[in-house]
């Protein structure tokens, strides 16, 4: 059963305050029945050096991505994987996670493609829940397995692919990379090499926020109304618009879509998840150079 | 190609533990990855930065009589890098220059954990070998 939502007044005005908890929740709430918290890291190690009381870890890439195809687990085997940590379909599910959760809005975004209800992010993530000296615990978690069911992967709603791109061409797309990105003066993110494209760039149109303007410095998200003023106000989006983020391989965006779907309401953003390792690299797709939209 | 003493029981030990349990082994390396001396602790210019690893992991190599000296320091919030560096630290801290540079470079391949890591996280233990070698060359 689902564990009742935060009523916290610092996510007054987001669309949907009920997707977000804070570290003082999430301590206070340890342990009930029908909350399963989940950390999803960057550093595949990270999770053993220490980890919230009761938490179990789920990896992107050797847990939630295919290990053949380059896709996300099918209905069976994501089945197998929640029933492994324990989660219910009914449960609610809090996910942290390292670089200002990144992973974690990954994790979350691959959860609702198999439509799971209720999944929350713990606003601040790893950062703020150490920062703030709460308990962290090396002991293996309990877990009871669960019999999580083999549900149907629904991707269209939240997710884009090369060909949706393509057919969307004019209309809005978010690039939420670095400048240095965006421009094609590097093909590959600062400290990524390994994740690169043949080519650098953006897709034409895109508008360049990278994805960290929607955070604190803590890596807290901002506030309702400065991520109006950044994505309304400043970029000219609109809450009904038809808007695909990309990055270079969906973790970034999976971050800016979760800001525009949950704090901001908008109702159609989808997430290219090939993004720029994909686009970047195939034969003969438009690519813009530069700092121009194009 | 040939291997030291010291990184085939680094092989043996992963090698003789089941997949769950090598992920331990690795943070017990990351603990283990000794602290800079103040000459660099005090002077990160002097370091090179590794490039291929997705966390900042800096290293510097000396070469003192033909035996070599390894510097490696990557923060804390990253025990993957700092794993790898540690390994590599164990590995090759104290050899001649000859065994270094004859190191084998499929190494990272041989420890038995691409698949617990994800074949894309090896690249950054790769690089590190290979700036190793190529200031051990320089220095030599």
């Amino acid at each position: 059963m689902p564990v009742p939502i935060e009523q916290n007044p610092d996510f007054t005005g987001y669309a949907h305050p009920e997707v977000l908890v804070s570290t003082q929740w999430l301590q206070d709430n340890l342990g009930k029945p029908g909350l399963v918290v989940v950390e999803s890291d960057e550093d595949v190690l990270l999770y053993a050096t220490g980890h919230i009381p009761g938490a179990v870890k789920i990896d992107w890439h050797t847990d939630l991505n295919d290990p053949i195809v380059r896709d996300y687990l099918q209905g069976p085997a994501f089945a197998k994987l929640l029933s492994s940590r324990g989660i219910n379909r009914d449960d609610t599910v809090v996910i942290y996670g390292d670089n200002k959760n990144w992973w974690a809005c990954y994790a979350l975004w691959v959860f609702k493609l198999f439509g799971h209800k209720d999944v929350r992010i713990l606003d601040g993530g790893r950062e703020v829940w150490l920062a703030e000296n709460r308990p962290v615990t090396t002991d293996a978690s309990v877990i009871t397995p669960s019999n999580y069911p083999v549900l149907e992967r629904n991707d269209a709603p939240i997710r884009a692919f090369r060909d949706d791109v393509l057919a969307h061409l004019g209309r809005p797309l978010v690039d939420v990379r670095s400048p240095q990105e965006y421009t094609g003066e590097r093909t590959h993110m600062p400290n990524y090499p390994e994740e690169g494209a043949l080519r650098g760039g953006h897709i034409p149109g895109a508008a360049s926020v990278p994805w960290s303007r929607a955070t604190q410095e803590n890596g807290k998200f901002k506030s309702h109304a400065d991520l109006v003023a950044l994505y309304q106000e400043e970029q000219q989006l609109n809450p009904e618009d038809d808007i695909i983020a990309y990055c270079r391989i969906g973790e970034r965006s999976s971050h800016t879509w979760f800001v525009l779907t949950y704090l901001l309401g908008f109702s159609n953003v989808r997430n290219y998840d090939g993004s720029w390792t994909e686009w970047g690299s195939l034969v003969r797709v438009p690519i813009v150079t530069g700092a121009e939209r194009g | 190609m040939s291997i030291t003493a010291q990184a085939q029981s680094v092989i043996d030990d992963l090698a003789s533990i089941d997949e769950g349990a090598r992920l331990e082994v690795l943070v017990e390396f990351a603990e283990a990855l000794p602290e800079l001396p103040p000459r660099y602790a005090d002077h990160p210019d002097l370091l090179e930065r590794v490039e291929e690893c997705q966390s900042p992991v800096y290293l510097f190599v000396e070469v003192t009589e033909g035996k070599v000296a390894l510097f490696l320091t990557a923060p804390k919030e990253a025990p993957t890098t700092r794993s790898f560096a540690s390994i590599l630290h164990q590995s090759l801290d104290g050899q001649d220059v000859a065994t270094v540079l004859d190191f084998d470079n499929e190494f990272p391949e041989r420890l038995g954990i691409t698949k617990l890591v994800s074949p894309l996280r090896m690249r950054g233990i790769r690089g590190m070998l290979a700036r190793i070698k190529r200031q051990v060359k320089e220095k030599a």
